[in-house]
């Protein structure tokens, strides 16, 4: 055996590359709650690729066999239901770790010097996220499938000039139809998926770099003994190895509660009107995209005019990308820093979920303009931070971690 | 924050009666474990749905599998049809319709919608309102409307065994001025062959082969979830003592 791994290691840097990554990768030995996210988010993705795949087996991509395929996966399939299910709530628990694995960076300061190529591969690995759970979202060819992705795509009409050309690039077609089905169904199984492996391997790689930050937000590679090794480090595995498998279990826990108890998740998972298959002669009474968008979309609404509305919700987008230059102050945690940031930080959570709440229900003038208020709020957060983190009032941080 | 995540998640039934909307609609009385309400749902469907509506993601013999039919009952109880060569259809056929969707746009003005899984799309409580509250209307070219779903065109293909019911509206003034038209009570005007509690128990049972036909599975994928959730329990509790073992060394 140890023969074997000899012969490997003078050809391929197997042993090497386990080390740096996994053996020998000190990580802060005081990670909490929060840090369980990164690695759930990456099984996540593997399971949406195994059921992914072996729901590319059963699955037709054309208009007229796309919602009868489903159904067939769901009945004909030896426990296709299951791997349906779980692809469908993979979707949801993807964006469920992902979003918590975010707040714990603006919690923490993650995306601060020098892990701003963290954060930037991390913000891209989740605009492919969105365009991958939308393009996913039409395949089952229902009523909220189709028309969803009508109201998504025509929002690049709005562009001057561009506009509606580009629509017309995008869906292959005058409205959506079998070739946008098609195209969709490519860039969701093959093109997407690709990408997303290789920002996933940036992001690990950007971070085993520059070392994982922590609670504290303390440099522990500040502090080393006479090997080299951080005072406050401990290796990856088996350490943390084996403490993000209680993780793992507990999560699925979670996740298996949803695909046996309750797949549809009171039709916010898997909508009502998904039952019906898609017909373009009959507009759904209410068209609301899933979830995970609706913060973008309450913005979206929240502006009176399209155009203006679609920059908003770009813009809202966008302006994370710029976090590591937005917030200047030198203390990473929560922890240790100002008042001010811990009014903005709980702001900013209140408006998104408030966003995510009212994206979901029919737009009223009441709704619209509590809306335009969350809005208001998530981006007075971006802008309060510019203003007030240079200045900020912190407290000392301590030199080694803590707990 | 606690806090305000409970009351965010709390919000969410509010939400979903919000949604529904309109009439409100009866608890369907449904059991997806009583097999014979469903041999009787599953019968009443091929009699009085599967003439007009398919199920054309189903297959006859699973229905028979899962509550308790031998192939030979379900080819006599609810196949009803011939297939292209003009033999009598196979039990393992999906569940077609024999007319043609030309036809349907005809005679109706509209697509027939299948019922594989409408109990998914509109729910049981709205189907078993739905199949309850067709009423006289003369302004309908069917000449009867619906509570639940206002200006429906399919006709009330029950009324043989419901009768026929007029709905009685009071009157009122609304706080803006104008006169709103309040449902108050059905009354039927022609008996039909079933009493209001027959046919009641009779549309529970349609309803509840039509759940159960959304999802076929889902009595079996409850009972899965149970088990696995008791294996990742005793899961959860040898991955976090070996968590706790190698820590040790840690603190």
């Amino acid at each position: 055996m140890q023969k074997l791994l000899g012969w490997v290691d003078d050809r391929f840097p197997l042993t090497k590359m386990w080390n740096e990554h996994l053996a020998e990768y000190y990580a802060p030995k005081n990670f909490n709650f929060w840090y369980f996210f990164g690695s759930l988010a990456l099984l996540v993705l593997v399971i949406q690729i195994v059921s992914g795949i072996f729901l590319t087996m059963h699955y037709k991509p054309d208009g007229a066999m796309a919602f009868a395929s489903v159904e067939y996966i769901m009945r004909d399939v030896p426990y296709g239901w299951l791997i349906r299910y779980i692809h469908s709530t993979g979707a949801t628990a993807f964006f469920v770790v992902v979003y918590l694995h975010m707040f714990r960076g603006l919690m923490y300061g993650s995306f601060k010097k020098p892990r701003e190529l963290v954060w930037l591969f991390g913000m891209f690995i989740y605009l492919a996220l969105m365009a991958e759970a939308f393009m996913g979202y039409l395949l089952p060819w229902g009523q909220m499938s189709y028309w969803g992705a009508q109201v998504i795509i025509s929002l690049f009409g709005a562009l001057p000039i561009i506009g509606d050309p580009l629509t017309l690039w995008i869906r292959g077609d005058y409205v959506i139809s079998d070739a946008t089905l098609n195209r969709f169904f490519a860039l969701h199984v093959i093109a997407l998926p690709i990408v997303l492996l290789g920002l996933v391997v940036a992001h690990i790689i950007a971070l085993h770099e520059v070392g994982s930050n922590n609670p504290d937000g303390v440099e522990i590679k500040k502090n080393k003994d006479a090997n080299g090794i951080p005072l406050d480090g401990i290796p990856f595995h088996p350490y943390y190895s084996v403490k993000d498998i209680v993780g793992v279990i507990v999560f699925l826990m979670f996740f298996s509660v949803i695909i046996f108890f309750m797949p549809e998740g009171g039709g916010y998972l898997l909508e009502h009107a998904n039952f019906i298959p898609a017909d373009p002669l009959k507009t759904p009474e209410h068209i609301a995209p899933v979830w995970y968008f609706t913060p973008f979309y309450a913005i979206l609404r929240a502006v009176p005019d399209k155009l203006m509305g679609v920059i908003a919700m770009g813009a809202a987008i966008v302006v994370l990308f710029l976090l590591p230059w937005i917030d200047q102050c030198k203390v990473k945690s929560i922890r240790y820093r100002g008042t001010s940031f811990k009014i903005l930080l709980s702001a900013f959570v209140v408006s998104f979920v408030a966003l995510g709440y009212l994206g979901m229900l029919p737009a009223t003038p009441g709704k619209t303009i509590a809306a335009q208020i969350f809005s208001l709020i998530y981006f007075g957060f971006f802008v309060g931070l510019y203003f007030t983190s240079k200045n900020e009032k912190t407290r000392p941080v301590p030199e080694r971690v803590t707990g | 924050m606690k806090k305000l995540l409970i009351a965010f998640f709390m919000t969410f039934p509010v939400l979903a009666m919000a949604a529904g909307g309109g009439f409100p609609l009866d608890k369907a009385p449904i059991n997806l474990e009583d097999n014979e309400s469903l041999k009787r749902g599953a019968r009443a469907f091929a009699n009085y749905c599967l003439s007009c509506h398919s199920a054309e993601y189903m297959r006859y013999n699973r229905i028979g599998r899962d509550i308790g039919m031998t192939d030979v009952e379900v080819a006599q109880e609810l196949i009803f049809t011939r297939d292209k060569k003009g033999e009598k259809t196979k039990v393992g056929e999906l569940m077609k319709v024999a007319m043609t969707e030309d036809y349907s746009k005809e005679a109706f003005g509209t697509k027939i919608p299948g019922l594989t899984v409408i109990a998914r799309a509109r729910g049981a409580d709205w189907l078993y309102t739905y199949l309850r509250t067709f009423y006289l209307d003369d302004s309908r070219p069917t000449g009867m409307n619906n509570m639940a779903f206002p200006d429906v065109g399919m006709p009330h293909v029950l009324w043989e065994l419901q009768g026929l019911q007029k709905a009685n509206f009071k009157t009122e003034m609304g706080e803006d001025g104008n006169e709103k038209h309040i449902f108050e009570n059905m009354e039927i005007v022609k008996p039909g062959k079933m009493n209001v509690e027959e046919y009641d128990v009779f549309v529970a049972d349609l309803v509840n082969f039509m759940v159960y036909m959304g999802e076929p599975m889902q009595l079996e994928r409850k009972s899965l979830g149970i088990k696995v959730l008791i294996f990742l329990f005793f899961f959860a509790i040898i991955a976090y003592l070996l968590k706790k073992e190698y820590w040790k060394d840690v603190h």
